[in-house]
């Protein structure tokens, strides 16, 4: 080790790597930039697996344990790949307040899956938020991206019949 | 960048302002992002353009209004017209009106008391000036408070104006401000760093997000402003990763605020560099510690450490480091400008100045409202809140999210500051403000932020990571009315263990919800435990056969 260090190669031929080490390049890839890598890991490729871990870690020298703890101790980093629709629940207080629980339970009951599981088919992905920030809207969820507020569960159910099974 | 060339950008961008004869104002801050203020900005802009009074008329994004629950919000300036709940089907008639009179089915009155009995200060330039442009912030009077700190003051006498000031730390707990930056700046190091705590992990609580969206610039300059105070030349923002727009409008801002000179080497021509670094959180509640952010930040997992040495002495990497959060930066740069004398006018004798709220939950005006410390909370969530809808009655508050408490309507009199609030069993906190009626049902509540804390919980120490844990599940005994006598008194016992023998203030703090609970509404703990009834019908308790006992 120590002088004879080279730089790993990317994973695969993915010109989505490009992202990641110009991160890595913008921090001299130093190892505090760990997670910073991360977040761009995830933005490019959707999650974490074993492979990008494996890769970041060895470019910025720390122990693959450690880029696998920060990976996993971390809630927004997620080491499955998500759903072709994601739709996020709101779990902060007003929402709470005003019935998110309920919702919550309404798709857990009608997809059978908890909050951070993905439908069998690959086509949904639950997830839970601690606070959106629209709390003049509880409950609110975010439908891919797009937040709708003031939620009902029988609105939420026949909007995401929507996305199909 | 001059002194001298801050006045020019000051003319110009007036100059600019006065050649538009309405300016339309809409909010594109997250809340009225929600509701679609997005397509209202663009439906108005084409309107306008198909019109063609692109000479005479501007529409301009701006930050929060403040009443999110009515949202999108559009103003008419300079006339000072209020429009609510706006589409885009809207657009029309609004650019229709412009010289006429208002439309009236879209108005909202702007002489009710929550915008009259609200002080800004924090908030001041939300809903006024464009996040996105760094002239607008300029032209409100933006980095004078730097030119004046770097040009007319020493590091001592910055320090002394905020001492006067009487702030104290707005991320809960209330730590004189003067007092932090003293021990900074008084710590002998090579190097020094300024971090900016915008970790903003209480569910409930956006008024850190809104300032962020909102007044990018008044951060960078509280930052820069401390920076000189404690001599240091190096700041982080670290920033959660789920809220995107804030994160966008501060790269936009330090971007802007580098190429203009207000940041980077020789400030003003200085001695004074600072420089600005933006850190992604990732979703863990425990990182507003200090210690813990520190750790995150040098891209570790993010667990907190004992104190002493407290980062004022051995912070991010090992150097003095001075952290704030982002409502307490906010308010440095009115501070410098109008002299520490100035801010403790506003507020109690031992708090001073103004506290943004998230007001939120059972009430009736939700949104991102500030108030002067010394405030009742009846006031604030009956005349500014607008009370409770649909004629239920109120039952509690709750302040201070996880680590806080609920307080019960018979303190609603009680004034909003530190020490009042701690002496309810809640604490002030970041400022999310939850109101609820008597469709809550206590004990639930309790439920819900323990579960809150036992998945927050780092797991670094066991009274934390085992004791949340079983303190949740002694709670959920009882809402499933399962628990004896002895459950409780084991939650009683819980509660003074884990207060007192955590490592961090995540886990000393989970307790309040429980215990202030315990002590306003032992009643409904009692219906769970001994008639196996939820009150508010909350729960569904079961009896000794598993069937179901009706509320």
């Amino acid at each position: 080790m120590g002088t004879s260090f080279r730089k790993p190669v990317a994973p695969s031929e993915d010109k989505r790597w490009r992202l990641v080490d110009a991160t890595m390049r913008r921090h001299g890839n130093q190892s505090q930039a760990l997670i910073e890598v991360l977040h761009t890991v995830q933005e490019s490729f959707g999650f974490l697996d074993a492979d990008s871990l494996r890769y970041v870690a060895t470019s910025l020298r720390v122990p693959l344990s450690q880029a696998f703890g920060v990976a996993t101790f971390y809630h927004y980093f997620t080491m499955k790949p998500p759903g072709k629709h994601t739709c996020v629940v709101c779990t902060g207080t007003a929402c709470y307040i005003k019935g998110a629980a309920k919702l919550l339970d309404d798709v857990e009951k009608k997809y059978g899956i908890k909050p951070g599981e993905t439908t069998p088919d690959g086509n949904m992905s639950l997830v839970t938020a601690r606070c959106l920030g629209a709390c003049g809207l509880a409950p609110a969820v975010v439908l891919d991206g797009q937040v709708a507020g003031k939620m009902n569960a029988k609105d939420m159910v026949e909007r995401l019949g929507r996305w199909g099974q | 960048m001059t002194p001298e060339e801050l006045g020019e950008i000051t003319a110009q961008q007036e100059e600019g302002e006065r050649q538009f004869k309405h300016r339309l104002h809409v909010c594109t801050a997250a809340g009225c992002l929600s509701s679609g203020s997005g397509k209202v900005k663009d439906a108005l802009a084409k309107e306008i353009k198909d019109r063609g009074l692109e000479k005479t008329c501007k529409v301009k994004g701006v930050g929060c209004m403040g009443l999110c629950a009515q949202g999108p919000l559009v103003a008419v300036k300079p006339r000072n017209i209020l429009y609510q709940n706006v589409t885009e089907a809207d657009a029309a008639e609004i650019v229709s009106s412009l010289d006429n009179e208002p439309v009236a089915r879209l108005e909202c009155p702007t002489e009710m008391p929550f915008f009259r009995r609200q002080v800004k200060i924090v908030l001041e330039n939300c809903g006024r000036i464009d996040p996105e442009d760094i002239n607008d912030y300029i032209a409100a009077g933006g980095y004078e408070a730097l030119v004046k700190a770097l040009t007319e003051f020493s590091p001592g006498e910055v320090i002394e104006q905020v001492l006067r000031s009487g702030l104290r730390g707005r991320g809960g707990a209330g730590y004189p401000t003067g007092l932090k930056w003293g021990t900074v700046a008084k710590a002998d190091a090579e190097r020094k760093y300024v971090i900016c705590n915008a970790d903003e992990g209480d569910p409930g609580a956006f008024m850190d997000r809104s300032v962020l969206e909102s007044d990018p610039h008044r951060v960078l300059e509280g930052m820069a402003v401390a920076a000189y105070a404690v001599d240091a030349t190096q700041g982080y923002i670290y920033v959660r990763a789920e809220y995107p727009l804030a994160i966008k409008n501060l790269k936009t801002a330090i971007r802007q605020a580098e190429h203009l000179g207000l940041l980077g080497n020789n400030i003003f021509g200085t001695t004074h560099s600072f420089h600005v670094e933006l850190r992604l959180g990732a979703g863990a509640f425990v990182c507003g510690e200090e210690t813990a952010l520190i750790a995150s930040i040098e891209g570790r997992r993010g667990m907190p450490r004992p104190r002493p040495p407290f980062p004022a002495a051995e912070g991010l990497w090992g150097s003095p480091t001075l952290i704030n959060n982002v409502e307490t930066y906010a308010n440095i740069p009115p501070i410098v400008r109008n002299g520490g004398d100035w801010f403790a006018r506003i507020g109690t004798e031992k708090s001073k100045g103004t506290k943004v709220f998230a007001l939120a939950g059972r009430v009736k005006n939700t949104g991102l409202i500030e108030v002067p410390m010394g405030i009742t909370l009846r006031e604030i969530i009956f005349e500014i809140g607008g009370g409770v809808p649909d004629g239920r009655d109120f039952k509690a508050v709750q302040t201070g999210g996880p680590s806080g408490g609920c307080i019960p309507a018979e303190f609603l009199d009680m004034p909003v500051d530190y020490e009042s609030l701690r002496q309810l069993g809640s604490i002030m906190g970041s400022g999310g403000m939850i109101v609820m009626d008597d469709t809550s049902c206590m004990v639930d509540v309790a439920k819900f932020f323990m579960e809150f804390c036992m998945s927050e919980s780092c797991g670094k120490c066991i009274p934390c990571r085992a004791g949340t844990y079983q303190m949740h599940d002694l709670l959920g005994r009882i809402t499933a009315g399962k628990a004896t006598k002895q459950d409780m008194a084991m939650l009683e016992e819980l509660c003074d263990l884990v207060r007192n023998t955590s490592l961090c203030g995540l886990g000393q703090s989970a307790p309040n919800p429980v215990l202030s609970t315990l002590r306003y509404f032992r009643n409904e703990y009692a219906a769970h435990v001994e008639e196996k009834k939820c009150p508010a019908g909350v729960c569904q308790c079961k009896d000794g056969n598993g069937k179901e006992v009706a509320a």
